[in-house]
């Protein structure tokens, strides 16, 4: 805890935390233009993989930013948590908005395959033998 | 002494019972924290929100489209022709990451500058916050020129994404004569439109060529359908959009699957929204840096010319804008992930 650091350790704590916070960020880099090489395209899990070792290495730098950079992990508990528990709202949102733009990707897509399907003439109108099949 | 002169007047204010603790009403301090620190905490709380619905909304119409430019390639140039060094001339994400490197650095100053303000040391303050403030203003200055070099030289604005990705492979046309050429469209490839007679358009189309049939090919200036490519704008039979800036669009075929037609396509604009997110949310964290370097130098002052010195309360101030500045490093390593990595 910092209360009990020496000033001597608390100054290396910051280089060695902005060392970190660096090297976090290149290892990120790295990985994001694996990423988009064009011997990745091929193998899909790769760019799974990848993108979510991105989104770990970033949590875990917004997480050292707040309890180290911030003090956040020298705080009263009480302090933390009411700042804290409250963003874990946004955790529905991402699932609600992602999926509903997905919703809507899938919807707009529905529509201009249907905008492009040809209307039948007026012999072929009604009942006719010819079946007209939509794809799911 | 003299020093301590000049502000009399406010350190006579801060003698003020009722200014010395904020918490009126009780002996003990609630979360055993100062009240001005406690509510930084929560506007930064509220302030989170507002940057989430912002990266939020992103996420969604991300999902939304069927194709989302490639940051490699929209991100690729850096100042000073340093990009000319890279191969293919592009310098993917360089530029960007030492723009985050500068404030990962300020954020690492202004803990020293906390640290020092703990131990009551004006001249470590000082110093400390000074290399902070440097380093917002480099910041602003890295994100000006990358605006300016995607307003001025790849023509992107809020409401036109010239970064468009291919959503299937095919072949490109030969501009000049319309023949189909071995020249590969490669699905989930990002292209760069350019504005014809753009001399930065010519250079980067003709760069495309394996020194093949367009080396020497000029695009037409003049808005119309060629036998290769379209060029937007009013055209001279009077066709075409008269407010559309001269784009330049590739023609190119594809292979249907299931019938083997030909199908001709045409290079299309990049999704809408792209813009209007990327200026949107880089633009209010840059508004976030820009006004946190403003309190940093009030505070930066006010720490020099000795107001804090008298408050002896361990320089505060500095630890609240403190929390503010690394919240603003905070936000960027989202921006960061989801305009640039991901």
């Amino acid at each position: 805890m910092a209360q009990h650091l020496s000033y001597e350790e608390s100054v290396r704590g910051v280089w060695k935390g902005l060392g970190l916070l660096a090297a976090v960020t290149v290892a990120e880099v790295i990985l994001s233009l694996l990423k988009a090489a064009e011997f990745a395209e091929s193998i899909r899990p790769l760019i799974y993989v990848a993108s979510l070792l991105i989104i770990a290495l970033s949590v875990y730098k917004a997480y050292f930013i707040i309890y180290e950079f911030m003090h956040m992990g020298y705080e009263v508990k009480g302090l933390a948590m009411t700042v804290l528990l409250p963003t874990m709202l946004l955790l529905w949102a991402l699932i609600a908005f992602f999926n509903e733009g997905d919703a809507w990707r899938k919807s707009r897509e529905k529509v201009l395959y249907k905008d492009q399907l040809v209307l039948p003439n007026s012999t072929e109108a009604g009942l006719s033998d010819d079946e007209v099949t939509l794809p799911e | 002494m003299t020093e301590e002169r000049d502000t009399d007047i406010i350190i006579a204010e801060d003698h003020k019972p009722e200014l010395a603790n904020d918490w009126s009403g009780g002996d003990r301090k609630p979360f055993r924290t100062s009240y001005g620190k406690l509510m930084m905490w929560y506007f930064l709380l509220s302030d989170a929100f507002t940057f989430a619905g912002f990266l939020i909304s992103y996420g969604a119409l991300r999902f939304s489209s069927p194709s989302w430019p490639v940051p490699d390639k929209v991100f690729a140039t850096a100042p000073f022709g340093i990009h000319h060094l890279f191969p293919n001339d592009e310098a993917p994400l360089i530029f960007v990451t030492f723009m985050s490197f500068l404030l990962i650095i300020s954020s690492g100053t202004m803990v020293r500058a906390v640290q020092e303000g703990a131990r009551e040391n004006k001249r470590g303050v000082v110093f400390w916050m000074l290399l902070t403030v440097l380093g917002g203003a480099g910041f602003l200055g890295c994100q000006a020129w990358e605006w300016t070099n995607l307003i001025t030289k790849e023509n992107m604005t809020v409401t036109t994404n010239p970064f468009g990705t291919y959503v299937d492979n095919g072949y490109y046309l030969d501009p000049e004569t319309g023949e189909i050429t071995d020249e590969e469209v490669v699905e989930g490839e990002t292209y760069l439109l350019h504005v014809a007679g753009q001399s930065h358009g010519e250079e980067a189309a003709a760069g495309n060529h394996d020194g093949e049939a367009g080396d020497h090919f000029e695009y037409s200036t003049i808005p119309g359908d060629y036998p290769g490519y379209v060029v937007d704008g009013a055209r001279p039979d009077g066709t075409g959009d008269p407010t559309a800036k001269p784009f330049i669009h590739r023609k190119y075929v594809v292979v249907d699957e299931e019938t083997n037609e030909q199908i001709l396509k045409i290079q299309e604009f990049g999704p809408t929204a792209f813009g209007a997110l990327f200026f949107g949310i880089t633009g209010f964290h840059g508004f976030h840096v820009a006004t946190g370097v403003i309190f940093l130098l009030i505070i930066l002052i006010n720490a020099a010319s000795g107001v804090y010195v008298a408050r002896m309360n361990g320089y505060e101030m500095v630890e609240k804008i403190g929390l503010y500045w690394h919240f603003v490093d905070l936000v960027w390593v989202f921006v960061f992930l989801v305009f640039y990595l991901l």
